[in-house]
């Protein structure tokens, strides 16, 4: 039996369908109830599960929040340490540079005042004494003269030696004061030396001062970062961001080097370790190149950490300084073995390139003689040296690295947050969508018998219309009785 | 972090434990030395310099004559499997070329013309190598004359191999009726590829660049 011989219950195609029609309002409209409840169960159901959703990732991203707030401000508070420990033994080293030598300082200072002093001393000025016959004189100035040349030829004596006392004097002062400025003039390079010396204190207390002053200043972010404010996070948080952009350009430059340094040595590893072996689909010669350029990025690392320029690896940071040191000088040595054999490999490479060039000439009908040139010494020499330096620069990655990997775990942090709190949202959206389609649902169910229901409903208002009138009667017989 | 470490290091070890196929090349070049073809070898001394060219470490070459009976070691005139260094590769292509060159000065005309034989003798050779990859050059007209006796009536064993024809030139009769050269390119194909190989005609030698494209 076909469908259609299904569907034509009459002969009419259009009563056998009017008679579906009714047949599947009646039925819509006798299951509206199971309809409506089902539509209700499955959309709140579904509605309910993604605010739970919702919900349950709210929290996590809280918690998330709470994990990255915490590694941003222990992040920012070593990084602090570090700066203010490193400001401490500034201070220690001016300290020691500039006031070590202090006492010594100061005895200067207490010899060059206690010779000015006695300079000074020196330079007093000191009132001539009056001469002891000056009383004498002026008894004898008031003997009368009464014309008698004895008292006359004294009187004249008398003022000669007394012109001449009044001379010796006078040059005695004049002595006594060059003298005197002579100790004023032996004092002035004492006063510049102490000048001087006091311009370096004064210089050394001034850079102790500012320094004081950032100690404060990262003392008091310290503070912050310590209370946890959130002033601290976001200052941290987007000091972290920069840092992640700065330090992901720098390790693409490194990335860039290393990968010259590779081409650079790849070529003549296939001498070392032939051409033609692979290990799990790479060429053996390319993995070798690799893994000398890792072991030197390695022992780069190592450099940096034992020189406690990065903290990377806490055991070598605690390490006691004379292993420490050690390490230093192995891992440098090693570092300069590896440039060397870098250097070998760029130049073994220059010979290779000219031995393959001279037999594609030769191939291809030249003379196949081996290339040369006045200016073939400087690419070798240049890729000599390249090979040499670059295991040196790449020691420098460890800085950025460093970086990289703190400001990462924070970045990250970030954006998982954001990841969660968008699906959050993306639930909450969701869960609302389902609700209301379920009332859609609902809508549309009833649009589709809404000619029942509204028969329904007319019936309903008759049937309460005469019940009405029934109670008006009932009331209006009481009434009247 | 520690698992993917393990799992990155146990793949790294099984990759490097796995026998991996290989990758060299091994390539087989048949000069046809009969009558006036004798002529084009200048043009095949060319794809012999190509060749060696594009030829590399670990792979494997050989430069036969197609004469009367090829199917013979001492049609080879010259062969080589480079070495794993760079460096020696080079000179071992100079030495190489030298060979070939020479023998191209006083190659002198063979009376018949035995191609079968000497893709028998390529498959030997390319067989005991076993290189990863096996390609046969027949740098010949392709016109077999066999001698009378000589059986050559077989399937080839060429499973694996790539066919190339090179310089497949037109003789007076074929400019007579195309329908021979067209024949004889046919047959040949068909052959190669019955014998489970692959086929290909390259007559443009400035365009070099494809001989040994996959």
């Amino acid at each position: 039996m076909s469908v259609n011989e299904l569907f034509m219950i009459t002969p009419s195609p259009v009563l056998s369908g009017l008679i579906w029609l009714v047949l599947a309002i009646a039925t819509l409209y006798l299951a509206r109830d199971t309809a409506h409840k089902a539509i209700h169960v499955v959309t709140h159901g579904l509605h309910n599960a993604l605010r739970i959703g919702a919900r349950g990732l709210n929290r996590v991203q809280g918690r998330l929040s709470e994990r990255n707030r915490e590694v941003l401000l222990a992040a920012g508070r070593e990084a602090k340490e570090r700066i203010i420990e490193r400001e401490f033994d500034r201070v220690g080293d001016a300290v020691q540079k500039d006031l070590a030598g202090y006492p010594a300082l100061s005895r200067d200072l207490d010899e060059a005042i206690t010779r000015i002093d006695e300079d000074h001393q020196q330079a007093v000025e000191v009132p001539p004494d009056p001469p002891g016959w000056v009383k004498a004189v002026e008894a004898v100035a008031k003997i009368e003269d009464r014309g008698d040349p004895m008292v006359s030829n004294i009187l004249g004596e008398i003022h000669k030696s007394l012109l001449k006392a009044h001379k010796q004097a006078l040059e005695q002062y004049r002595l006594v004061s060059h003298e005197r400025h002579e100790h004023l003039r032996s004092m002035m390079p004492q006063w510049r030396s102490i000048k001087k010396t006091l311009g370096t204190v004064n210089k050394a207390v001034d850079s102790l001062l500012q320094r004081s002053r950032a100690i404060d200043r990262h003392m008091q972010d310290y503070e912050e970062i310590v209370k946890g404010t959130d002033r601290a996070v976001q200052l941290l948080s987007s000091s972290s961001l920069v840092q992640l952009f700065v330090s992901a350009l720098v390790l693409a430059v490194a990335v860039g080097g290393a990968a010259i340094n590779f081409t650079l040595i790849a070529r003549p590893m296939a001498e070392m370790v032939g051409g033609t072996s692979f290990i799990a689909g790479f060429r053996t010669a390319d993995i070798a190149a690799l893994v000398i350029i890792m072991v030197e990025i390695s022992m780069g690392l190592f450099l940096m950490e034992s020189l406690r320029i990065t903290r990377l690896f806490p055991v070598i940071g605690a390490l006691p300084d004379k292993v420490r040191v050690r390490m230093i000088w192995i891992t440098l040595f090693i570092l300069t073995l590896l440039a060397s054999v870098e250097a070998g490999l760029a130049y073994m490479r220059e010979l290779l390139l000219q031995d393959e060039l001279a037999t594609s000439a030769l191939l291809r009908g030249g003379d196949g003689g081996v290339l040369t040139g006045s200016h073939l010494w400087i690419t070798t020499a240049a890729q000599m040296g390249m090979g040499f330096i670059l295991p040196f620069a790449l020691v420098f990655v460890a800085i950025p690295l460093e970086t990289f990997v703190h400001s990462l775990r924070t970045a990250l942090g970030v954006l998982g947050i954001a990841l969660v709190r968008a699906l959050a949202l993306a639930m909450r959206v969701l869960g609302n969508l389902f609700h209301h389609t379920g009332l859609l649902l609902q809508r549309g169910y009833d649009l589709l018998i809404f000619m029942p229901l509204w028969m329904e409903e007319r019936m309903e208002r008759k049937a309460r219309r005469s019940t009405d009138a029934e109670s008006d009667t009932d009331d209006f017989g009481e009434v009247a009785s | 972090m520690n698992r993917l470490l393990i799992a990155f290091s146990l793949v790294l070890v099984l990759g490097g434990c796995e026998q991996s196929a290989p990758r060299n090349v091994g390539a087989y070049l048949l000069l046809d030395t009969s009558g006036t073809y004798s002529e084009q070898l200048d043009k095949a001394a060319n794809v012999i310099t190509y060749t060696l060219s594009e030829l590399g470490p670990s792979d494997s070459f050989a430069v036969a004559r197609i004469d009367t009976g090829s199917f013979s070691e001492k049609d080879i005139i010259a062969k080589v499997t480079f070495d794993d260094r760079p460096s020696t590769v080079n000179s071992q292509k100079r030495q190489f070329n030298e060979r070939v060159q020479r023998y191209v000065k006083v190659v002198r005309p063979a009376a018949n013309t035995d191609i079968t034989g000497g893709l028998l003798q390529a498959i030997e050779y390319l067989d005991e190598k076993a290189p990863g990859r096996k390609v046969i050059f027949i740098f010949s007209d392709l016109k077999e004359d066999l001698l009378e006796g000589y059986v050559r009536d077989l399937d080839l064993p060429l499973d694996g191999f790539e066919v190339v024809a090179l310089n497949v030139t037109k003789l007076r009769t074929d400019n007579i009726d195309p329908r021979e050269y067209l024949g004889r390119l046919e047959e040949w194909r068909a052959r190669v590829e019955a014998g489970g190989g692959s086929w290909r005609v390259i007559n443009d030698l400035d365009r070099l660049e494809n001989l040994l494209e996959s």
